[in-house]
């Protein structure tokens, strides 16, 4: 028995949520009184630092080699990789490749899987999981009862927090099926932190009025080093790119701060945020339906409120 | 080209949600059901259009016990060729990917859509389980597709951006947001659906791996804290001293 863990490192950096499931995953191998091993696929800086989350011990297959995600010959070599150290936990992350592997490595582990976990296990009677279901208005706990389990968990779920130190990896090479995909491009939106991952989000809707008033949203962002993240008639009228769109149909978010200003508060935008820690609502209508699902509310003209709330922060910063 | 989309029945958002007393069975009284939006706006018309271009059939299937007919039965008005229902009440992703690939084994489809996830579990797991069993590649969040005989150039929405990749031969794809634009059944699709093939089969079952222990109800949230909008330098202290998010 052991607990593997796959960390995701595009562009060789390893992703926030990657220390994240190291550390979810040593604190399950502990429960268990297991061992958890840490396993990179591809170039990566620094890789020996997944040890300080917790993981005693760390494989590094292709270290010398850029190598493009596929969901396919990725299941492979995560899968040899378990059954070479009779791992019977898989953790990872509930990331956009996170989720194109959990369904495959289940089938080939033969396990039983959670997708979306967003709590430790309760191994008391069970191994038994949580995770946010129907919009964010239930949650299920899930008992795992199949010997092999993957687990894929929520960003933000726990804090990670170095406890160890480093430990030197052992590298390895590892033929990667060929298979008949191949990634030919990527764009991607460069110094930010990526929605799934952002501990402070500063979102906005409808009542920015038009594309042209995003710089207000964008100064309190930078302020408080957070990501930005807008409603869904925002992103459907290109006001904002499509990847900011949150809710029901746009990505589902959990950080600890969750910002909206001039979002009605529908219940399918809640459906993406209402599992964030804290939420301050800033919207001029008091009956806006936001302030029921918020901690603290502002009701006023966003248009003043915001760059107050800036200037507030740069003030308790400086 | 021969297509096949998988189809799910989800409530709808503005369900009301409370549980059977063994709180372990989501109580279905009163609550409206549709085709969960990613597998009716996006995955099912995008296969249309293919077809529409390239010629073929579009195939429907679900896993699901008769009263899932209702959605079936849309997809077909919407213009599905034929429809599949592997006839099970309440499977897990497990056994619907089984499912799923069992009938799809020999049929030689040159592309199977599923929708990225399901709008109340959001398990985006059917899609990799059944690219797995068929050992096929799997494309997940979609966002555009064009196809060219034998090659599919294919974005796919990652953290912060898109990704692109080409894929030759057949594969399973998940449909996110913005791979088509919905349609709207016309009266014509409607009677036409009445009349076209769905095919019950029995199903094949599998272990249960994961079973629900119970369902619980969040902590909801205490009550709303009023700022004076003037007064930013005190949210900014709550921020920092009572939530300790800042
Ligand atoms: C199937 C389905 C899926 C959906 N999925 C999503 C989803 O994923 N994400 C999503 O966001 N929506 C989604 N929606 C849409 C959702 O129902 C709402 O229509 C949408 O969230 C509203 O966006 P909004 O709050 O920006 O705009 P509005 O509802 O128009 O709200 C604008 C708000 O701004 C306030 N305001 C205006 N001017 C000011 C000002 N000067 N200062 C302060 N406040 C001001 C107003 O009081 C109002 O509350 C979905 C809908 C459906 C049917
Ligand atoms: N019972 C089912 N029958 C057919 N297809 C399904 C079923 N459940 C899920 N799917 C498909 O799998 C996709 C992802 O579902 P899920 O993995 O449950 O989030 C859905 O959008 C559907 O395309």
């Amino acid at each position: 028995m052991a607990v593997l863990v796959y960390i995701e490192n595009p562009k060789g950096k390893i992703k926030k949520t990657g220390y994240e499931v190291a550390c979810y995953g040593a604190q399950v191998a502990k429960s268990l009184g297991t061992d958890c091993i840490g396993l990179l696929i591809g170039k990566t800086e620094n890789a020996g630092a997944v040890g300080e989350y917790g993981p005693s011990k760390v494989i590094h297959i292709n270290a010398d080699q850029e190598v493009e995600f596929d969901s396919q010959s990725f299941t492979k070599v995560i899968t040899d990789v378990a059954n070479e150290h009779k791992a019977n936990i898989i953790i990872l992350a509930h990331s956009a490749n996170g989720k194109a592997l959990t369904g495959r490595l289940a089938v080939r582990m033969n396990a039983g899987n959670v997708s979306g976990a967003n709590s430790l296990p309760d191994t008391s009677g069970g191994f038994v999981v949580n995770k946010s279901v129907y919009s964010g208005k239930a949650i299920v706990r899930y008992n795992i009862t199949a010997e092999n389990k993957v687990i894929s968990v929520m960003g933000n779920t726990l804090k990670p927090q170095a406890i160890s130190t480093a430990v030197s990896p052992e590298t390895r090479t590892a033929p990667l099926a060929a298979t008949n995909t191949k990634v030919i491009e990527r764009k991607i939106s460069e110094g930010v932190v990526p929605l799934p991952e952002a501990e402070i989000v500063v979102s906005a809707g409808r009542g920015m009025k038009g594309p042209e008033n995003w710089g207000i949203i964008e100064d309190l962002a930078a302020a408080l080093g957070a990501t930005t993240a807008c409603s869904r008639p925002v992103a459907d009228s290109d006001w904002r790119p499509h990847h900011e769109h949150v809710g029901q149909t746009g990505i589902a978010i959990r950080p600890n701060l969750y910002i909206a200003a001039g979002i009605s508060g529908a219940i399918q935008h809640l459906a993406g945020v209402n599992n964030s820690k804290v939420i301050v609502v800033i919207n001029k209508d008091p009956e806006a339906p936001f302030f029921k699902a918020a901690d603290y509310g502002v009701v006023g003209d966003l248009f003043e409120v915001v760059p107050k709330l800036t200037a507030a922060i740069k003030k308790f910063k400086h | 080209m021969n297509l096949l989309v998988c189809i799910s029945k989800t409530p709808d958002t503005t369900s009301r949600i409370s549980f059977r007393p063994n709180e372990k069975e989501y109580n279905t009284d009163g609550v409206s059901f549709i085709m969960n939006p990613y597998d009716e706006w996006y995955a099912l018309v995008k296969a249309l259009e293919i077809t529409e271009k390239n010629g073929g059939n579009v195939t429907v299937i679900n896993v699901g016990p008769a009263s899932n007919d209702i959605i079936i039965r849309k997809a077909l008005a919407i213009g599905a060729t034929d429809a599949v229902r592997v006839n099970l009440e309440n499977p897990d992703a497990y056994t619907t990917s089984a499912n799923i690939a069992a009938h799809a084994k020999n049929k030689s489809y040159d592309i199977i859509f599923t929708g990225k996830e399901t709008i109340d579990f959001n398990g985006s797991e059917v899609g990799a389980m059944v690219a797995e069993m068929l050992d096929l590649p799997f494309i997940s969040y979609a966002s555009a597709l064009e196809v060219n005989g034998n090659t599919s150039k294919i974005t796919r929405d990652i953290e912060g951006g898109v990704e692109v990749c080409q894929v030759e031969g057949p594969y399973v794809l998940s449909a996110s947001k913005g791979l088509a634009e919905q349609r709207i059944p016309n009266m014509k699709g409607i009677m036409m659906a009445k009349t076209k093939p769905l095919t019950v089969l029995d199903p094949i079952s599998e272990n249960a791996r994961v079973t629900i222990e119970k369902f619980i109800l969040p902590p909801g949230k205490s009550g709303v804290k009023l700022i004076n909008p003037d007064d930013m330098d005190e949210l900014v202290r709550l921020l920092h001293e009572e939530a300790k998010v800042i």
